[in-house]
């Protein structure tokens, strides 16, 4: 019976991996993630047949069988109530629950254990380590995004550094403990709660710009605990499984990092944020260089353009405007014009976040361009629409050494021939610095809350 | 230690080929691809249901805990990762 079931372990593996290979293409993914599903229940279906489950007794089968309907319907639950605007808090909450899954089950591994090899403690309190970092920085991330105890920005105190050094140490010297003396399960559960306190201290420097990267880290670390307590249970598809997770979100922190020019730890660190000085003051950046422009405007700018680009960002998260900006760019591609849509990398608060968020307004999805193939086609567009974004098209990127955004790729949206920005205020960005762009000849500043501003653009667009 | 090295080539293997698709993924379905590769790191599923059959009850609590959060994983990543790939459509 082991043997069949391991081979069933075999066959999960290898539909998760043809189920993330599936993820290249839009046109496959839909198979890859159903591949993913069916490796999962064939994996768990198989586990039924363990022999200590075979053995549990009706009690523990019940218990076993109530487990899997109450986590099955929480998760249906918020898998179909989530809104597309909250992926990031919904992906925050699962890379959570993923490190607390792996806590708890390599404790109860250890706590059953009767034969300790070096692999399994060691293991246990990698698990362990891993997963309470995960749990409870997950739980930051989630409520940082969500905004209800701590706020967005980064949250500094002093000698933070210093005392997340001494708490990692705790953790190595309980973990030493762990490894030395399998008996000690007292020390796995302080273990936990050191490394609970150190997710949490980890977490809140991370400013809500930075979210996307702590994300793809969290989701990360979920996947290594769940490689960890593989070896815990000398378990190849838990292996497996967690290793794949754990290089996506490796390479998903890469590539977020990448395109703030970044490195790892001054994100970690929090160092960016409104606090570093950098550049010119605000007010010599705009002052009477600023046009202000109406809906009519704009709508006349349209009237005369053949290409308009729309740049999204946060803002349009926040004020859920994806649907009517989707409908004003149906009604200009009805007058003839070309419509395409630019995505930065880091726009939004996750990989990924302003093409789910288009995608669920209907927009298909060849519109949607990444920076690099965009950038050079700025230069024959008519009209840039810039709606809740502004580091992310700040040209001091490009010009600025000293600037705390230096050499961080941009959209080059003022190689276009106007631009027009939607936006509440003249207030910075997450980088805390004033956006040149704002003051340029060719820029028209439409002051407004994005969804009402593109409402207003549609019904002007309309008249017009 | 023959043992560890066997298990610790699947897992030196398993990230090489993580590597290999994953720098495949556009960025296009970076979203969709955090919530399924969340779905499958809820394969922890099958070491919680393992944990519940022992005969500790306390084991069996941890076990239990294991089994809804893992659930909550796998049920809640693959569903919002195929409602969210539904809505990803080529101009018609």
């Amino acid at each position: 019976m082991g043997a069949l079931i391991n081979a069933a372990y075999l066959l999960a593996s290898v539909l998760f991996i043809l189920g993330l290979k599936g993820l290249s293409h839009p046109r496959t993914a839909v198979r890859g993630n159903l591949m993913g599903a069916v490796g999962m229940l064939i994996a768990i279906v198989a586990t039924l047949f363990n022999q200590h489950i075979l053995e549990a007794g009706t009690q523990g089968l019940l218990v076993l069988f109530a487990g899997l309907l109450v986590g099955s319907a929480l998760g249906a639950l918020l898998a179909l109530k989530v809104q597309m605007t909250a992926m990031p808090q919904m992906v925050a909450l699962l890379n959570g629950f993923g490190g607390a899954a792996s806590v708890l089950v390599a404790g109860a591994a250890f706590i059953d254990a009767t034969d300790t090899t070096l692999q399994l403690t060691v293991a246990t309190a990698a698990s362990g380590l891993i997963g309470a970092i995960t749990f409870w920085g997950s739980l930051v991330a989630f409520d940082k995004l969500q905004e209800w105890l701590l706020p967005g920005r980064p949250i500094h105190f002093p000698a933070q550094q210093m005392l997340n050094v001494v708490l990692g140490v705790v953790c190595l010297a309980l973990g030493i403990v762990i490894s030395v003396y399998p008996t000690s399960i007292w020390a796995y559960w302080a273990l936990v709660v050191v490394a609970s306190v150190l997710g949490v201290l980890l977490t809140i420097p991370i400013g809500g710009a930075d979210m996307p990267v702590a994300i793809a880290l969290l989701n990360s670390y979920s996947g290594l605990a769940g490689a960890a307590t593989g070896f815990v249970l000398n378990n190849t598809v838990l292996i497996i499984a967690g290793s794949l997770v754990g290089a996506s979100g490796i390479i998903l922190t890469q590539i977020m990092c990448k395109a703030m020019n970044r490195s790892l730890m001054n994100v970690l660190t929090g160092a960016i944020g409104p606090d570093v000085a950098g550049g010119a003051k605000a007010d010599d950046v705009y002052a009477g260089r600023v046009k202000s422009a109406t809906a009519e405007d704009v709508a006349m700018l349209f009237d005369n353009a053949s290409r308009v680009v729309m740049v999204p960002g946060y803002g349009l998260a926040v004020s859920q405007a994806q649907h009517q900006l989707r409908d004003l760019a149906v009604l200009l591609e009805s007058k003839g014009i070309e419509v395409e849509y630019a995505i930065h990398p880091v726009a939004g608060r996750m990989p990924g976040h302003m093409n789910v968020l288009l995608a669920e307004a209907d927009v298909p999805y060849d519109k949607l361009k990444e920076m690099d193939e965009i950038n050079p086609a700025f230069e024959q567009t008519d009209v840039v629409l810039v709606i809740g974004a502004n580091d992310v098209v700040n040209p001091l990127a490009r010009t600025d050494p000293s600037s705390p955004i230096a050499g961080m790729p941009i959209l080059d949206v003022d190689k276009a021939r106007t631009v027009v920005v939607i936006k509440r205020s003249l207030s910075p960005g997450f980088a805390g610095i004033p956006n040149p762009l704002f003051a340029l000849d060719k820029t028209l500043m439409f002051f407004s809350d994005g969804k009402k501003a593109v409402l207003d653009l549609i019904s002007a667009v309309k008249a017009a | 230690m023959d043992a560890f090295i066997m298990i610790f080539t699947v897992f030196v293997l398993a990230i090489f080929i993580g590597f290999e698709v994953i720098t495949k993924v556009p960025p296009l379905l970076h979203t969709p691809l955090m919530s399924g590769s969340n779905a499958i790191s809820g394969i922890t599923i099958i070491g919680a249901m393992i944990s519940v059959a022992t005969p500790s009850a306390f084991t069996t609590a941890l076990g239990f805990a294991a089994v809804v959060f893992a659930m909550i994983n796998v049920v809640g990543g693959f569903l919002v990762t195929h409602r969210m790939l539904g809505m990803f459509k080529k101009k018609d």
